[in-house]
C-alpha cells in the first residue's frame, strides 16, 4: 500500500483522545484519594466519595481506561503500518470496538461508585460488564488479527507479537477470573465461582499477568515501534527480542503467588512464585537493554529531543521497577514490604514511570502525524511535562519508600519488655507527612498532564509556538 | 552410583544449570552471523517501510 | 541445531497458538493442584457457610470496599500472631466467594476481629471512626445506620453460593429469612438458627430495636470473623498443608 489515506486514522484519533480524557480522570482521582489518606475528611461520610469505592475508580481509571485506550490506538496505528494494510473489519468495527470499549469504562466508573463490584482488586466489575468485555476484546483481536493475516509484509514485525500477546493473554485471563454465578438475570449481584485459597491464587494469576501482559506486553510493543521511529534506528538487536518475547510469556504466568507469599497459600506454589519472579528479571532486563541500546549512537538526541527523554526514561523506570519486583518477591523482603505502602510505591514506579511515560511519547509522536501537522506546539512544553512529573513521581516513590518500609519496620518492633512497641493506630499516625508528600508527587504529575493536553489542543489546532529569538 | 543417586546430585546443581541455560540463550542471541544479519535487520527495518 | 522462530513470524496462526501454549503451562502447574492435592485446605472443625443476616453483612463489607484497605489473613509471624491472633487458615477462607484476604493494611487485619470488641464499640466506630480512635483514616459510614437492609431475595443468595459448591441445605435455604431476622432479635426462637448455623452471635447489632439496617448486618459479620475454628484443639502437626 503506498498511499497513506486508507489506513483507518480515524479510529487512532479518537483513542488518543480518549486516553487524554481518562488519563486526565484518574489522575485526578489519584490526587483526590491520595488527600483522603492524608486528610480523612474528603471523604466527606458520603458513600460515593469514600475511599473504598473511589479507589477501584482510580485504579481501573489508569489501568484499562488510560492505559487500555493507549494500547488499542496504538496498536491499530501500529499494526496497520508493519503490516502495510488498512484495518481489517473497516471503520464499522473499529468503530464497535471504540465504543464498546468506552461503554464498558463507563459502565465499570459507574458500577464503582455506586457500589456494584464483585469484591476481586482490579476486576471488579460485576458479570454484565465482563460479558460485555469479552465481546469487545473479541471483535478487538478479530480487527487485529484480521490485519495481519491481510498483511502485504511477509514477516510479522515484532511489536504486534506482544500486542497479540497481550490481546489474547488478557482475554485468557479475563475469562477464566470472572466466571461467577449471578444471583440472579435482573440484578447486579454474582459470586465468584472460586472461594478462599483457590480464589486467591486465581486472583493473583489474573492480578500479577494483568500487570504482565496489559502493563508490560502491551507496551513492550509499544515501545518497539515508537522507540526505533523516533530516534530514527531499527531495533538494537532483532534476534533479543525473540527471546525477550517469549521467555517473558513464559516466565510472567508463574510470578502470581508472590503475592501471597507467608500466607495461607500451600508452599510448593509460594516457592514456584518466588523462583520464577527471579527469573523474570533476565527478560525484564533484556527487554530493557534493546530499548535502550536502540539509542545507542545517537544519545545526542537525548538533550535535544524531550519526547525520547520520555521514551528512554520510561525504560529507565521498566528496568527499575522490574528489578524492585523481583527483589520485593524474595521472602525476607516480602516479610517487610508486603501489606505495606512499599508495594504502592513499586506499583507506581512502574505505572507512572513505566507505562505513563511510554505512553506520553508515543502520544506526542502520534499527535502531529495523525492531525497533519508539522511539529508539536511547543517541544518546550513538553520538556517542562517531563520534568514535571518526573519531579512528582520522583517525590512518590521516596514518601512510599520511606513510609512502607518504616510502618513495616513499627509493626514488627518489640519494646524492652518484650511487648509489640506500637499499637496499629499510631503506625497509621507516623504515615501522615508521607501522605502528604505522595499527593503532592500526584499533584506534579496531574499538573504535567494538564500541561500536555494544553500542549496537544493547541497542536492540533495548527498553532506552533516560535522561540522569540528564533523569530526575530 | 545409580540413576537416582545422579539425579540427586545433579539437582542440587540447579543454580548452575540454569545459569548455563541462561548463558546458552545469550550466546545464541548475540552470536555473530552475516546471513541472519542481513535477514534480521530487514526485518528490524519494516517500521521504516511504510509511508 | 537449528531453532528458528520463523514460522512463527510469518503465520499468525501459529504464533496465536504458540503463545496460548507458552503461556497455559504456567498457570496449569499452579493453580489445577490447588483443586486436587487433598492437604491444600486443613482438616480443622468449625468452619461453616454464612449465616444469612452475616453473609448480607459481608456483601455489605465487598460493597464498600473495605478489602481495599483491611486485609483478612494473618501471616505466620510472631508480630502478627500476637497483634492479630493465630496465623490464618486455607480452611477458614474456604467459603468466601470471593476470598477477601486483602493486599494492603492502610488499616489492621480483620481475619480475627470478631469478638475482640463490642457491638456498640463497632457500631460508633463506623459511624464516626476518629470519635473512637482520633488517629484513625477510615471513611466514616453513618449512612448504613439509617438504610433498612435489603433481604427480600437471601435465600437466593444462598442458592446461587450453592452453585458454586458452598454446602447450603434445603433446609438453610428455606429458612432463610427467618433466620436473617432472628439473628438480630434477642427475643426471637433461635434454637433452629443455632442448629444449622452453630456458633451463630445473636442480638440486636445496633441496639436500636428498630428495623434491621444494614449497619446490624455488617457488625454481626464483623464480629464473626475468626471465631469458628477452636484453635485449642488443634496443634502444629494438625496444621500440615
Amino acid at each position: 500500500m503506498s498511499q497513506t489515506e486508507s489506513y483507518n486514522e480515524d479510529v487512532v484519533r479518537q483513542f488518543v483522545v480518549a486516553t487524554m480524557f481518562w488519563g486526565i480522570v484518574g489522575f485526578l482521582a489519584g490526587v483526590y484519594i491520595a488527600m483522603q489518606l492524608a486528610w480523612p475528611v474528603f471523604n466527606l461520610d458520603l458513600e460515593w466519595f469514600s475511599f473504598g469505592r473511589l479507589r477501584p475508580l482510580h485504579t481501573s481509571a489508569v489501568i484499562f481506561a488510560f492505559g487500555g485506550n493507549a494500547l488499542l490506538g496504538t496498536s491499530f496505528y501500529v499494526v496497520q503500518r508493519t503490516c502495510r494494510a488498512s484495518l481489517f473489519g473497516g471503520s464499522g468495527l473499529a468503530q464497535f470496538v471504540f465504543w464498546g470499549y468506552q461503554l464498558f469504562i463507563v459502565m465499570a466508573a459507574l458500577g464503582y461508585v455506586l457500589g456494584v463490584t464483585q469484591g476481586h482488586e482490579y476486576a471488579e466489575p460485576e458479570w454484565f460488564v465482563d460479558i460485555w468485555l469479552t465481546v469487545v476484546w473479541v471483535a478487538y483481536l478479530v480487527a487485529f488479527m484480521g490485519t495481519i493475516v491481510r498483511r502485504k509484509e511477509p514477516h510479522i514485525y515484532v511489536a504486534n507479537w506482544f500486542y497479540l500477546a497481550f490481546i489474547v493473554t488478557v482475554a485468557v485471563l479475563h475469562v477464566v477470573h470472572s466466571l461467577s454465578v449471578p444471583v440472579s438475570f435482573l440484578g447486579a449481584k454474582s459470586y465468584s465461582l472460586f472461594a478462599g485459597v483457590q480464589d486467591a491464587l486465581t486472583q493473583w494469576w489474573y492480578g500479577h499477568n494483568a500487570v504482565g501482559f496489559f502493563l508490560t506486553a502491551g507496551f513492550l510493543g509499544l515501545m518497539y515501534y515508537f522507540i526505533p521511529k523516533q530516534v530514527d534506528r531499527p531495533i538494537y538487536s532483532y534476534r533479543l527480542s525473540v527471546v525477550h518475547f517469549w521467555s517473558l510469556i513464559f516466565l510472567y504466568i508463574w510470578a502470581g503467588p508472590h503475592h501471597l507469599l507467608h500466607t495461607a497459600l500451600p508452599d510448593w506454589a509460594q516457592t514456584l512464585g518466588v523462583t520464577f519472579s527471579i527469573m523474570l528479571w533476565m527478560p525484564s532486563w533484556g527487554g530493557m537493554i534493546n530499548g535502550l541500546m536502540t539509542i545507542s549512537g545517537a544519545w545526542d538526541k537525548l538533550r535535544t529531543d524531550p519526547v525520547l527523554r520520555f521514551m528512554v526514561a520510561g525504560i529507565g523506570f521498566y528496568g527499575m521497577s522490574t528489578f524492585e519486583g523481583p527483589l520485593m518477591s524474595i521472602k525476607a523482603v516480602n516479610a517487610l514490604s508486603h501489606y505495606t505502602d512499599w508495594t504502592i510505591g513499586h506499583v507506581h514506579s512502574g505505572t507512572l514511570g513505566w507505562v505513563g511515560f511510554i505512553t506520553f511519547g508515543a502520544i506526542y509522536f502520534l499527535v502531529p502525524r495523525l492531525w497533519g501537522r508539522d511539529s508539536l506546539y511547543s517541544e518546550k512544553l513538553v520538556g517542562t511535562h517531563f520534568w514535571v512529573s518526573t519531579i512528582g513521581i520522583v517525590f512518590y516513590i521516596v514518601a512510599m519508600w520511606v513510609s512502607g518500609i518504616m510502618q513495616g519496620l513499627m509493626w514488627k518492633a518489640y519494646d524492652s519488655l518484650g511487648f509489640l512497641q506500637y499499637s496499629f493506630a499510631e503506625t497509621v499516625d507516623a504515615m501522615h507527612p508521607f501522605y502528604v508528600i505522595r499527593m503532592l508527587g500526584g499533584l506534579l504529575y496531574l499538573i504535567g498532564a494538564l500541561i500536555m493536553v494544553y500542549n496537544l489542543w493547541r497542536t492540533v489546532r495548527g498553532d506552533v509556538l516560535r522561540p522569540v529569538a528564533a523569530a526575530a | 552410583m545409580d540413576i537416582q543417586e545422579l539425579a540427586t546430585t545433579l539437582r542440587s546443581f540447579w543454580g548452575l544449570w540454569l545459569m548455563l541455560l541462561f548463558v546458552g540463550i545469550v550466546v545464541w542471541t548475540f552470536w555473530p552471523s552475516q546471513a541472519r544479519k542481513r535477514e534480521m535487520s530487514d526485518h528490524a527495518n519494516i517500521p521504516f517501510r511504510e509511508e | 541445531m537449528k531453532f528458528s522462530n520463523a514460522p512463527f513470524e510469518k503465520n499468525v496462526l501459529l504464533l496465536l497458538i504458540g503463545t496460548l501454549i507458552t503461556i497455559s503451562i504456567g498457570g496449569i502447574v499452579e493453580i489445577v493442584p490447588l483443586y486436587t492435592i487433598e492437604s491444600t485446605i486443613e482438616k480443622v472443625e468449625g468452619v461453616r457457610p454464612y449465616s444469612p443476616l452475616e453473609l448480607a453483612g459481608r456483601n455489605i463489607y465487598i460493597r464498600e470496599g473495605c478489602y481495599v484497605c483491611h486485609s483478612q489473613q494473618i501471616r505466620s509471624f510472631r508480630d502478627e500472631v500476637e497483634r492479630y491472633g493465630h496465623y490464618s487458615l486455607a480452611a477458614e477462607s474456604m467459603y468466601d466467594h470471593p476470598f477477601q484476604w486483602g493486599s494492603k493494611r492502610t488499616g489492621p487485619d480483620l481475619a480475627r476481629v470478631g469478638g475482640k470488641y463490642s457491638n456498640e464499640w463497632h457500631v460508633a466506630h463506623l459511624i464516626d471512626p476518629r470519635a473512637v480512635v482520633p488517629e484513625s483514616i477510615m471513611p466514616g459510614y453513618s449512612f448504613l445506620a439509617e438504610r433498612p437492609l435489603g433481604y427480600e431475595d437471601i435465600a437466593a443468595h444462598l442458592e446461587a453460593l450453592r452453585i458454586t459448591g458452598v454446602p447450603y441445605s434445603d433446609d438453610m435455604i428455606a429458612n432463610a429469612r427467618a433466620d436473617l431476622e432472628a439473628q438480630d432479635d434477642p427475643d426471637a426462637d433461635t434454637d433452629g438458627l443455632l442448629a444449622r448455623y452453630p456458633k451463630v452471635v445473636i442480638g440486636d447489632f445496633d441496639d436500636d430495636r428498630g428495623p434491621l439496617s444494614e449497619m446490624d448486618a455488617l457488625v454481626a459479620y464483623l464480629q464473626m470473623l475468626g471465631t469458628l475454628v477452636d484453635f485449642t484443639r488443634y496443634g502444629t502437626q494438625d496444621l500440615q498443608q
